[in-house]
């Protein structure tokens, strides 16, 4: 059994796994829930000033017949009374004190309401602070949330004020509703945050209804941009979460992962890229708070066949592998195989390679099976073909190096090696 | 042991008659097997389709709730592509070639899905198909059985005007008369016979057989061309002693009776023997079973690997409670006081292949004996050869002989379906009607350009 605690800046969790500030953790009866299940900590609802939300609130992209590929929300921070909302956390603290409990924050723009607000969290007995300079949307037209995330110095200053008051550790969440999530990042850590993480909600329209002609979600025939989340923002959240841990000077503090993790092998990734905790939300709004059982289940064997006896073996491990293309072998080549036994003739492959690729897959007439095999010389190691291969392992890359040594682009270029002729 | 009718109650009728493949109950139940597909390239389940349904495209469109545009790529390549999604015998044509098979995985039920799309066009009679302006041409169709409905089809969308003369007093010919009423019932033919003439330009003329009310010789006097889907009529006879003894019937006539007379009206014997193992053998030991008959026996000179009958429909008469007696061969029906009491049949063994490749089956000397009150004959159908032959129609046992272009030896008068091919399934009738469409269309061209 590997070990699957986390020390995150002093905030101790029995695992990896905490809930994201978001609906699941507005109150003590979810949290409460969601201790019970097994959840390693929480990041309570944003809290700040009084707001009040509408009705709906949420709309999803299905996929294929798959419901909620992704989330997205026009919900805002808590809407229930600060004092309530104080007094619920301290006893979820009191009840289950082996549990991180971090509160999201989001105070008016103003030194002493944040002073005020973390004074005011901190007599709870939490452990840490998260500040949300993320939400796209309802708090942005108030100069707040992603309204601070997109403009580094505003952040910075926020962070700078937060900094004066905390006297436990602050997690500043950044927005992905930019070009590069490094400059917030960076002014954010240069103004004394002592984590990160990423990333909030990506702004979104998820669709537009065929019969009323009004987006997702309706509000009295109309909508507003929400904030998108789920398996679908995965890659996206895994992009960003890389350039944080690489950058020199964001790098430099631990960071949480958050984007459609849904499985312990999103959870995986996200921690070999660099996150010591992850974050979930959306999977446990459409499955409930039960994931965690294979959550923690998954994780723990998988690090147990790896060898990893604690999660700090592997936190990063995959960070360095993300290279500038500039760096990647041009020798290394690979050409597809198909193997006859487990293909089932489907056709797929061929036509996704002679209608969208190299032309590089012959096909075979019959009746009603038709035989498709790979044309090596064409074939140029897209993986296209094995990607969309219904059959596992059917189609497999075979490695047939162009040469022996690593050479790259800048190399290729210098010695005026020939280009593609055809 | 008697024969009688009326054994069950208005209840039990109507589970016994109802669908045998259910509908999808919901739009979810749909999308959960259409969202299946794989969407393959050149697909089996298409070669698999004697019509050549475009299948990966109308289930992706179910998937795009484009419920329309998958009727129209069902209906445009099959006009009894709704008749079809319920009596084809899917496991040994789409549904059996469907890559799911090779992985061991349960086949897209792609005639459910076609059920879907289909059903809903022919309920709401959608407008999918528009005709073409009139070209002042006139063709006759002989039968309005599946050839002949789907021949006037492709007729009449190209604007040429269609008569068709039907011997029977519905559409739709052994659809409608045919098969067994719990895979298809008289209301859904009569909608899909009337699905198909809605499109204009089609004048069914029933009560009209020819040779009795019309002469082919007439036809070819009043209309351009003709096109002859006269199926398949007569039973086979057993030429054995006892035949004409009361109680020994037709098959194909015992199911015309279900389905035009109604269950309580039809009589069954309490010990029923069937005689062969074809799709239409299959229809009338269940239904038997299903009128109330109490032990219903299927006898069958081969084996199973010899059978017409697939696989799934013999199981459905094993789950009716039908037994099968394998490799026995009817000798003498015997009767007391002109009734049947007794099946005699001689216990048989595989010989040699024969032509076709089936081993034939050949007598051991033992024979066997059934106590039964009733023999339905369902040991295949024989063409009109009569009728054809007083047509000097060129013909092979009265199986009509026709061209590459679905031509006969009379200039104008085009055949396909079960009077050419003896006797196949609706879908491949479908398919001749359209073969014999393309002909003529090409026909009334030539013959326009001599002008």
């Amino acid at each position: 059994m590997a070990d699957l605690s986390t020390n995150f800046l002093g905030i101790k969790s029995p695992n990896p796994f905490w809930l994201a500030s978001a609906p699941p953790t507005d109150k003590q009866y979810n949290v409460l829930r969601a201790f019970e299940a097994g959840w390693g900590g929480v990041v309570w609802k944003t809290l700040g000033s009084q707001v009040k939300n509408v009705s709906s609130r949420y709309s999803a992209v299905d996929y294929n017949g798959t419901k909620v590929m992704g989330l997205n929300n026009i919900e805002l921070i808590s809407d229930r009374p600060l004092d309530i909302n104080l007094r619920e956390i301290a006893e979820c603290v009191r009840l289950f004190p082996d549990r991180a409990m971090v509160v999201s924050l989001m105070a008016d723009n103003s030194r002493e309401k944040w002073h005020e607000l973390i004074a005011q969290v901190e007599d709870t007995g939490a452990h840490g602070l998260e500040l949300n300079f993320g939400c796209p949307h309802g708090m942005t037209e108030r100069g707040m949330g992603a309204a601070v995330g997109q403009d580094p110095d505003i952040a910075r200053m926020v962070v700078e004020w937060v900094m004066e008051k905390a006297t436990i550790p602050v997690i500043t969440k950044l927005t992905p509703n930019v070009h590069s999530v490094v400059p917030t990042g960076r002014a954010s850590v240069e103004g004394g945050t002592n984590a990160l993480s990423l990333i909030n909600t990506i702004q979104s329209v998820t669709g537009v209804d065929l019969d009323t002609f009004v987006p997702n979600p309706y509000v009295a025939g109309k909508s507003v941009y929400g904030g998108y989340c789920g398996p679908a923002v995965k890659p996206i959240a895994l992009k960003m979460l890389t350039t944080i841990a690489q950058d020199t000077v964001t790098s430099r503090v631990p960071i949480s992962g958050i984007g459609g993790v849904s499985t312990w092998k999103d959870a995986a990734e996200f921690m070999l890229l660099g996150a010591t905790s992850v974050q979930v939300c959306t999977a446990v709004m459409t499955h409930g708070f039960r994931i965690i059982e294979d959550l923690c289940d998954g994780l723990n064997n998988w690090m147990d066949e790896k060898g990893f006896k604690t999660v700090y073996d592997f936190i990063g491990k995959s960070v360095p592998t993300i290279t500038h293309w500039e760096d990647l072998d041009i020798n290394y080549h690979i050409v597809a195989n198909i193997d006859q036994n487990k293909c089932i003739h489907c056709g797929l492959c061929y036509i996704a390679c002679e209608d969208t690729s190299h032309q590089a897959i012959n096909l075979t007439y019959g009746k009603p099976y038709n035989t498709y095999s790979i044309i090596e010389n064409e074939c140029v190691g897209c993986n296209l073909c094995k990607l969309i291969c219904p059959v596992d392992s059917c189609i497999t890359m075979v490695e047939q190096r162009k040469g022996d040594e690593y050479l790259n682009w800048k190399e290729f270029q210098r010695r005026g090696m020939p280009l593609n002729d055809h | 042991m008697a024969i009688r009718n009326d054994r069950l109650s208005t209840d039990e009728y109507a589970e016994n008659f109802s669908d045998i493949h259910p509908p999808f109950d919901t739009r979810e139940a749909a999308l959960v097997e259409a969202n299946r597909c794989l969407f393959c390239y050149d697909a089996p389940c298409i070669k698999s389709c004697p019509t050549s349904i475009n299948i990966p495209k109308f289930i992706k469109q179910i998937t795009t709730d484009n419920v329309k545009g998958s009727a129209y790529t069902i209906l445009d390549a099959n006009i009894m592509g709704g008749g079809c999604s319920k009596v084809c015998p899917v496991e040994k044509l789409c549904e059996g070639s469907c890559v799911y098979n090779l992985l061991n995985e349960p086949p897209i039920p792609i005639a459910k899905l076609q059920r879907y799309s289909t059903e809903k066009a022919i309920e709401q009679q959608w407008p999918l198909f528009i005709r073409k302006p009139v070209v002042n041409k006139k063709v006759a169709v002989v039968g309005a059985g599946p050839a002949g409905l789907s021949c006037a089809h492709v007729l009449s969308r190209e604007g040429i005007d269609v008569t068709i003369f039907e011997k029977e007093s519905k559409g739709g010919g052994l659809m409608t008369y045919g098969i067994a009423a719990y895979k298809v019932t008289p209301q859904f033919c009569e909608d899909e016979v009337n699905f198909i003439t809605s499109l204009g330009g089609i004048n069914i003329k029933y009560d009209q057989q020819l040779g009795r009310n019309v002469t082919l010789s007439q036809l070819q006097a009043e209309y351009d061309a003709v096109f002859l889907g006269i199926g398949v009529g007569l039973a086979r006879q057993l030429e054995i002693p006892g035949e004409h003894l009361e109680g020994v019937e037709d098959a194909i006539e015992f199911i015309y009776d279900i389905r035009t007379k109604g269950y309580p009206a039809i009589p069954v014997g309490d010990r029923v023997a069937v005689i062969g193992l074809g799709m239409t053998a299959i229809d009338a030991a269940t239904q038997a079973k299903r009128l109330g008959a109490k032990d219903v026996t299927i006898v069958y000179r081969r084996t199973q690997a010899e059978m017409p009958s697939t696989e799934v429909e013999l199981n459905l008469a094993k789950l009716d409670g039908c037994g099968v007696i394998w490799l026995a061969s009817p000798k003498e029906i015997r009767g007391e006081n002109g009734k049947v009491t007794q099946l005699i049949c001689n216990v048989m063994e595989l010989g040699l292949p024969d032509n076709s490749g089936r081993r034939w089956p050949v007598e051991t000397g033992e024979t066997i004996t059934l106590d039964v009150d009733m023999v339905i004959k369902a040991a295949g159908q024989i063409p009109f050869e009569e009728l054809v032959n007083s047509n000097r129609l060129d013909h092979a046992k009265g199986k009509l002989l026709i061209n590459d272009d679905c031509s006969t030896n009379i200039k104008g008068v085009f055949a396909g379906g079960d009077c050419v091919n003896g006797g196949k399934e609706v879908v491949d009738a479908v398919q001749a009607g359209k073969d014999g469409a393309k002909a003529i269309l090409g026909f009334i061209k030539s013959e326009r350009a001599k002008e």
